[in-house]
């Protein structure tokens, strides 16, 4: 067997263009999918700079950012309201779609899956390079966008119509007309990549695990995209279905999500159609959309922090049951983000005790985490340090959740900065903190080479404290009832105190704490760049971990086990099980190897 | 490469043993899941409709209601000759009738294939293929009638509107003609993605690659999509012609 698979390697020389370019192994398609999702990061934090600094300096002379943003800054220095808008927008768009989704699930599903479940490849590798292809499609129209003289589009992230179903220059904002469509035509297509990834993951994980893994034995990271990838696949049909409404409502004149609306005094043609049916069928992926940005997270912390502590996860099958009831529950509480809509308050007192009823599954798994920790014999690489901040900024943004999830107390803090402070605490800090946690966990397994501790370390201290330092005071100002989205506050008596630009304020402390945070991730792409090309070679098992993907060889070849696959004997976690040789011991050995360590009913 | 050895490679190549749920095949299980997904889209469009149809108040649109199907389908080719005024369901009756009997082809093309008869693959395949064709030109004239409109029109805000367009129908709200456009035509691309797989199929059976390849697997798998897109206009039927 050996043989044959070894003569088959010999067949595969490949040119650059299989090989890097329009790869079918997985763990290319990973890398494709890392790399892209990195320079979107890149894009997508440099907006939320660019805005910031308008937000922490409004009166500031930004022409020395002519260069860069050319008419959109305006001739007396000021930036111009309508690149703000766009500028929230497409870093909304970018972080959640292009960076958390495809970036953070695109990448360690394709790697780790086949890896840990012990397959040689996908179950489809041409839909996973399809997959990967659609994905850059989608964001190559995003990129043109944002290079449009009108701009990209402008009316957030979500998209409510009215004001992106309005395709004129004179109905709405200037992104609003080509900005808008290059938006729709990119989600469309990454819809599409989406599912292909999605429906290749799930397959693969039923149909492709090797001998003895059955599901009660699955690492928790494949748990996580497992289910990520069902989410996905119910959820992300329903927005290519709001989508096409949009998309006609704009160009073919049929009134799905417009009703009786006046344009400088004038009605348009469009009757009968509900903007609020846009928001149900949104949010019904919206929903489900930060849990396949966070659930990935979560799988990576559960791996890295059961490794790290030298000990078996805490509640393998809490977690399990947790990660599944966080699923299902995410399809039913959409309407926690429409309680402000008009929604009969009985229909909001559902969605609200459904909401409250996430902070079980999730307590559990927040509690999971850190009885893990206790006791552990915890190393602290970075990989670790990072999955541990998760957990911290999970407990921290998911309590100011049980506050949001509340119908009444919602009415109060709707779309203000409590609302951007809770999100981006509880998803996207988090889900990023998990990210680059994969990433320096399994840096050796991509490229061969260890990524640097120390500036490891820097990199996550800053970053750490540093995202407290921007989302904590948001908090306050949210509860103050500073609306988001706004291009500046000083203008208005409600806010000046708070933000008055000739002293110093809390808006210019988050800017300063952003801008400080965002030169931080300078040290990591360094680090990643560096350690690539020159970093320390690593061993085939660096970590000292368990699970499957550590027992191929470290160049990564194609097929991945060079003679059989592995038959797996045992669950992921038997870290520091008494009795035994070492303080792991991997999937691969049996029991009939280990007589010294194991419990009734092993053997 | 000889055949032993490809037949090796695929050994190692095909992963766990036993892992196969339901004896399902990945290929198989992918078409599911995707039908799933497709699934919801279709929901999100039938719901989106329900709920515009049952939000809608005569008041709201110059007191015109939501009209009654059976006063807006019910033509039929030739009436004339047969001195009917009105048919309502029986062309749509017929359409849903073709469609369904092309699920029953694709069923006994799938049963051939199982029984690796070549040929018996190819005359259901081919009927199947007929069948689609023959609903999507139904509803090509279905399509033809709705826009041109019947009777003298209708008066709507001081105009006459004759015939249906995405912006304004003589039958009653604009919203009934965009649902009835956007649903039906979603189907219908549907319908049209699978005689076009279908037709390829087809081809492939013709030129003997399933028989070489030794099942024809690929058969079951246009024909859960074929089932799926024939379960869906159901419901579309039901929601735009039975309500």
């Amino acid at each position: 067997m050996s043989a044959v698979a070894h003569e088959h390697d010999h067949h595969h020389e490949e040119s650059f263009v299989t090989k890097y370019l329009f790869s079918l192994d997985h763990k290319m398609i990973a890398k494709q999918f890392l790399i892209t999702g990195l320079i979107w990061a890149f894009f997508g934090g440099g907006l939320s700079i660019l805005f910031r600094i308008q937000l922490g300096f409004p009166n500031a002379d930004l022409s020395w950012l002519e260069p860069l943003l050319g008419n959109w800054i305006q001739e007396d220095g000021k930036m111009d309201p309508n690149f703000y808008l766009a500028a929230v927008t497409m870093h909304g768009t970018i972080m959640v779609f292009f960076v958390l989704t495809a970036g953070l699930s695109g990448t360690f599903s394709n790697l780790l899956i086949p890896l840990q479940i012990g397959a040689r490849d996908m179950a489809s590798g041409l839909m996973n390079m399809l997959s990967y292809w659609f994905f850059f499609a989608s964001g190559v129209l995003m990129m043109i966008s944002l290079f449009l003289e009108t701009g990209p589009a402008s009316g957030g992230w979500v998209a409510y119509p009215p004001l992106s179903a309005l395709t004129d220059l004179g109905e709405a904002a200037p992104g609003q007309g080509a900005g808008m469509t290059l938006w729709l035509t990119a989600m469309a297509l990454f819809i599409v990549s989406s599912l292909l990834g999605s429906v290749n993951y799930v397959a693969t994980v039923i149909n492709m695990r090797t001998k003895g893994l059955t599901f009660d034995r699955l690492p928790l990271t494949i748990w996580a995209f497992f289910v990520t990838a069902i989410i996905g696949l119910l959820s992300f049909p329903v927005l290519f279905a709001a989508a096409l409404l949009l998309i006609f409502d704009r160009n073919f004149g049929t009134s799905f999500y417009l009703s009786d609306i006046y344009v400088n005094g004038e009605a348009l043609s469009h009757v009968g159609g509900s903007p609020i049916l846009y928001q149900h069928l949104f949010w019904f992926l919206g929903h489900p959309e930060v849990y396949i940005v966070l659930i990935p997270a979560l799988g990576i912390t559960s791996e890295i922090i059961a490794t790290n502590s030298r000990k078996p996860i805490f509640g393998y099958k809490a977690m399990i049951a947790s990660i599944l009831g966080i699923a299902f529950l995410s399809f039913i509480v959409w309407g926690h983000h429409m309680f402000s809509s008009g929604m009969n308050p009985f229909l909001g007192s559902v969605f609200m005790f459904l909401t409250l009823i996430i902070a079980i599954p999730s307590a559990v798994k927040a509690f999971n985490y850190i009885t893990t920790l206790w006791k552990g014999n915890i190393i602290f690489t970075p990989a670790m340090l990072f999955s541990i901040g998760l957990v911290s900024l999970f407990v921290s943004g998911g309590v100011t959740g049980i506050a949001l999830g509340n119908s009444a107390l919602d009415i109060q803090l709707h779309d203000t900065y409590f609302v951007v402070a809770h999100f981006h605490l509880v998803m996207g800090a988090a889900s990023f903190f998990g990210m680059v946690a994969g990433i320096y966990h399994w840096f050796p397994k991509m490229f061969g080479r260890m990524m640097d501790d120390r500036l490891g370390y820097v990199h996550f201290w800053l970053t750490f404290i540093g995202v407290y330092m921007v989302f904590m005071p948001m908090h306050y100002i949210g509860i103050q009832g500073f609306p988001r989205r706004y291009y500046s506050y000083s203008a208005y008596d409600t806010w000046s105190d708070y933000v008055n630009p000739e002293t110093f304020n809390i808006s210019m402390f988050i800017s300063i704490a952003a801008f400080i945070t965002f030169s931080a991730q300078a040290i990591f792409v360094f680090n990643f760049i560096y350690s690539a090309l020159k970093g320390k070679r690593a061993t085939q098992n660096p970590w000292n971990s368990n699970t499957l993907e550590w027992t191929t060889p470290v160049e990564g070849i194609h097929g991945n086990w060079p003679g059989e696959i592995p038959e797996v004997h045992r669950w992921p976690y038997d870290y520091s099980k008494p009795g035994a040789k070492e303080d792991f011991i991997p999937q691969t050995v049996p029991f009939s190897e280990t007589p010294e360590s194991n419990l009734e009913g092993e053997a | 490469m000889a055949t032993g050895a490809i037949e090796n490679e695929k050994d190692i190549w095909k992963g766990g043993e036993g892992n196969l749920p339901m004896n399902a095949s990945y290929g198989k299980l992918m078409m599911w899941f995707f039908l799933v997904s497709d699934a919801f889209t279709f929901s999100g469009f039938l719901i989106a409709y329900g709920y515009a149809r049952f939000k809608h108040v005569a008041s709201s649109y110059h007191g015109i209601e939501w009209p009654n199907p059976d006063d807006v389908f019910n033509a039929f080719p030739a009436m004339d000759v047969f001195h009917v005024d009105k048919a309502p369901l029986v062309f749509v009756g017929i359409m849903t009738f073709i469609l369904i009997l092309s699920s029953v082809t694709m069923v006994l093309a799938v049963e051939a294939g199982q029984r690796m008869d070549k040929a018996a693959v190819e005359k259901w395949m081919l009927w199947t293929i007929l069948g689609g064709i023959t609903f999507l030109g139904c509803q090509a004239w279905e399509w033809m009638h709705f826009i041109h409109g019947h009777g003298e029109g209708t008066w709507i805000g001081g105009e006459l509107v004759k015939g249906a367009n995405l912006v304004q129908n003589q039958y009653g709200p604009p919203l009934f003609g965009d649902y009835f456009f956007f649903i039906t035509g979603f189907h219908g691309t549907h319908v049209l993605s699978g005689i076009i797989i279908n037709i390829i199929i087809f081809y492939r059976v013709a030129t003997g690659l399933y028989q070489r390849r030794g099942h024809y697997e690929m058969i079951e798998k246009v024909g859960l999509y074929w089932h799926f897109v024939d379960l869906v206009w159901v419901f579309v039927f039901t929601f735009f012609y039975l309500v």
